[in-house]
């Protein structure tokens, strides 16, 4: 890793760029404040400046048996996601870093590739082979198929952490191991495991949070569920639901936020010979591309 | 007394390329054997056979008698001094020296005292709550050493530990890793491709050359007596005449090499003596290298000789004068060495 050149700037370039800076991050931002602001408010009625602060809404919210029952839909299907997306994705990760086979690119590109796609089109896929499986095989719009759709983008998001991670861990790390005499189990259990475990959490909060707040694919995969998200769409467009949605937005807005946080301060931290370590682990890409 | 180590035609091949291409080999118990060679030459393909990293497409290989040719590094009684070290980064020093009694299964106390001798040995202690990512380069070396030499091994396979090193900590590490070995009387099986090292630290050393050991000796029978050109040319720097180059000065095409500081620099009209051959040529180029200058001639009989001379009173302003002169080269005729083997391959590939 090259150490980054300080280019010198005159103080007006400085002083733009921050201003700019400033006014992306404003813009990012100040909507999820407002709304923040608005979970706070007294009334029902939605009117600037506030009349005073309140936290009645968040009782009311609590109270609601719909929004409660749509919270645990959406916890259930990002435990389920996440737990399939950790077994499968550091599977993959394992199988595509040791061996050498024919297809290996290949594998490893169609398994980024659900990034990338448009979420309406894994949605429409989705909806269409779930309708299909209820005709041959009995599937039925469930909380398991909302958890298969979910599964779908998680994996990759768990398959990167851990590959990336895999790759900055030197391999003779495993022969030292086996050399010393431990055998496969061990050599997993004391040097592999160790040396991959934050990448694997990291994985599995960012898998979490995607999966807590998806809606395009959960429209497609949910029948009659409903999720958090889905709740708050539904919701909306009613004004006596305003004050309950803007509640529960901050919350989906906490819950994203705290896992991409801490799972960016895992992959930061830098265990391995920090000098070497040119690649960046992609855990905020995922986020970003999806 | 069993050989530690025996390679029975050994052969490895990685798809189509040859990495090995049937070696023989006997490393005697207790010695420092070194494997040189360039890089490709097959050196660390063999010693990771050894290891248990790759199984040979070919031949068998004996520990102490024992076939373990199919065996998996953790059955295998040698233990390795990797090029990188492999250090565990998440392992502190002492749980990387201990971590072989560890997945053994030996038991805590035994454990403790041995892990506490091991790090005493190698100065270590005041480390060992390090991480090796806080350490030096020679302190991350002495680790590597401590934790392969905790179970004890028959064998110490040594992979160029000393190469991350600067000039003087690895010649400080060759006295130290040579004072080691002589103290455990342990077996240790050293690759390098620095003949230098090979020759400081070995007992005895086989050279290597393109998946084949082209000579096996001590230091001094490869140095003195190299058996084949490529020997000649990779350990020590040296000449290789041969063809009409050879016969113009020995009067026979028979190849032979001759060490460059055997060589005496001298007037064009000195005669030799019954007991020297000479040779008279041109100075193409000269090399000031502070305590001595390496010449190269061009002889008149065709091909060239290198020349090194010590400075013993010439500066160096005086040395380079020499370029374009004509000269004779004088030397002792019991140096010249006649060689088989692989002259023109050898040739073939310095170009």
């Amino acid at each position: 890793m090259s150490v980054r050149q300080r280019v010198i700037e005159p103080r007006s370039v400085q002083l733009g760029m921050r201003v700019v800076t400033l006014l992306v991050l404003l813009f990012l931002y100040v909507p999820l404040l407002v709304i923040f602001v608005y979970a706070f408010n007294p009334e029902r009625s939605q009117a600037w400046p506030l009349p005073g602060l309140s936290t009645r809404w968040f009782v009311a919210t609590w109270n609601n048996l719909e929004v409660r029952s749509a919270l645990v839909t959406s916890l259930k299907a990002g435990l389920g996601a996440t737990s399939i997306a950790l077994l499968l994705g550091s599977l993959a990760a394992f199988a595509i870093h040791r061996f050498r086979f024919f297809g290996r690119e290949a594998i490893s590109f169609f398994l980024i590739l659900p990034l990338a796609l448009p979420g309406i089109v894994t949605g429409m896929a989705l909806n269409s082979a779930i309708n299909i499986g209820g005709q041959v095989i009995g599937l039925s719009f469930s909380l398991w198929t909302i958890i298969i759709g979910h599964a779908t983008f998680c994996v990759v998001v768990v398959y990167n952490n851990v590959i990336a991670r895999l790759r900055r861990t030197s391999g003779s790390l495993v022969e030292a191991s086996m050399d010393l005499g431990a055998d496969g189990w061990q050599t997993f259990r004391f040097v592999i495991l160790p040396n991959i475990s934050t990448a694997l959490l990291a994985g599995g909060l960012l898998a979490f949070a995607l999966s807590f707040d998806e809606i395009i694919v959960t429209n497609f995969t949910s029948g009659s569920e409903i999720t958090l998200p889905k709740w708050i769409f539904n919701n909306l467009r009613l004004p006596n639901q305003r004050p309950v949605v803007n509640v529960v937005a901050s919350v989906v807005i906490l819950a994203s936020f705290i896992p991409v946080y801490i799972a960016q301060r895992l992959t930061q931290e830098q265990p391995v010979r920090a000098a070497e370590q040119a690649e960046t682990e992609p855990a905020l890409q995922a986020v970003a591309a999806s | 007394m069993q050989p530690a180590v025996r390679l029975e035609q050994v052969r490895k091949t990685f798809g189509d390329v040859v990495a090995v291409a049937g070696v023989d080999l006997e490393i005697r118990q207790g010695e420092f054997f070194s494997l040189l060679g360039p890089s490709g030459c097959g050196k660390t393909t063999c010693l990771r056979m050894i290891a248990g990293f790759e199984e040979p497409t070919a031949g068998r290989i004996l520990l102490q008698g024992q076939d373990v040719s199919r065996l998996p590094a953790y059955e295998r009684d040698v233990n390795t001094v990797f090029q990188d070290y492999a250090l565990f980064p998440h392992m502190t020093v002492y749980d990387n020296v201990e971590y072989g009694l560890k997945v053994k299964g030996i038991g805590a106390s035994e454990r403790r005292r041995r892990v506490a001798d091991a790090l005493a040995m190698m100065r270590l202690d005041r480390l060992e709550r390090r991480k090796p990512g806080e350490l030096s380069g020679g302190q991350r070396q002495r680790v590597a050493l401590a934790r392969a030499l905790i179970n004890q091994p028959r064998v110490l396979l040594l992979d160029e530990p000393l190469g991350a090193l600067d000039l003087k900590l690895r010649q400080t590490m060759q006295i130290e890793l040579k004072t080691l070995q002589e103290r455990l009387s342990m077996t240790f099986l050293y690759v390098t491709h620095d003949q230098e090292e090979a020759l400081t630290m070995s007992d005895r050393l086989a050279v290597m050359n393109q998946g084949r050991v082209e000579q096996v000796g001590t230091p001094a029978e490869v140095y003195e007596n190299p058996a084949t050109g490529f020997v000649a040319g990779f350990v020590g720097a040296s000449n290789v005449l041969a063809g009409d180059a050879a016969g113009a000065v020995t009067g026979s095409a028979a190849a032979f090499t001759i060490r460059p500081e055997k060589i005496r620099l001298a007037p064009l009209d000195e005669t030799p003596t019954a007991v020297e051959s000479s040779a008279a040529g041109v100075v193409r180029e000269v090399v000031y290298v502070g305590a001595f200058t390496r010449y190269t001639v061009d002889l008149d009989g065709g091909g060239e000789l290198v020349v090194m001379q010590q400075n013993l009173t010439m500066s160096s302003m005086e040395v380079l004068q020499a370029r374009g002169q004509r000269v004779r080269l004088i030397w002792d005729r019991q140096h010249n060495r006649a060689i088989g083997g692989s002259v023109q391959e050898q040739r073939e590939e310095e170009r």
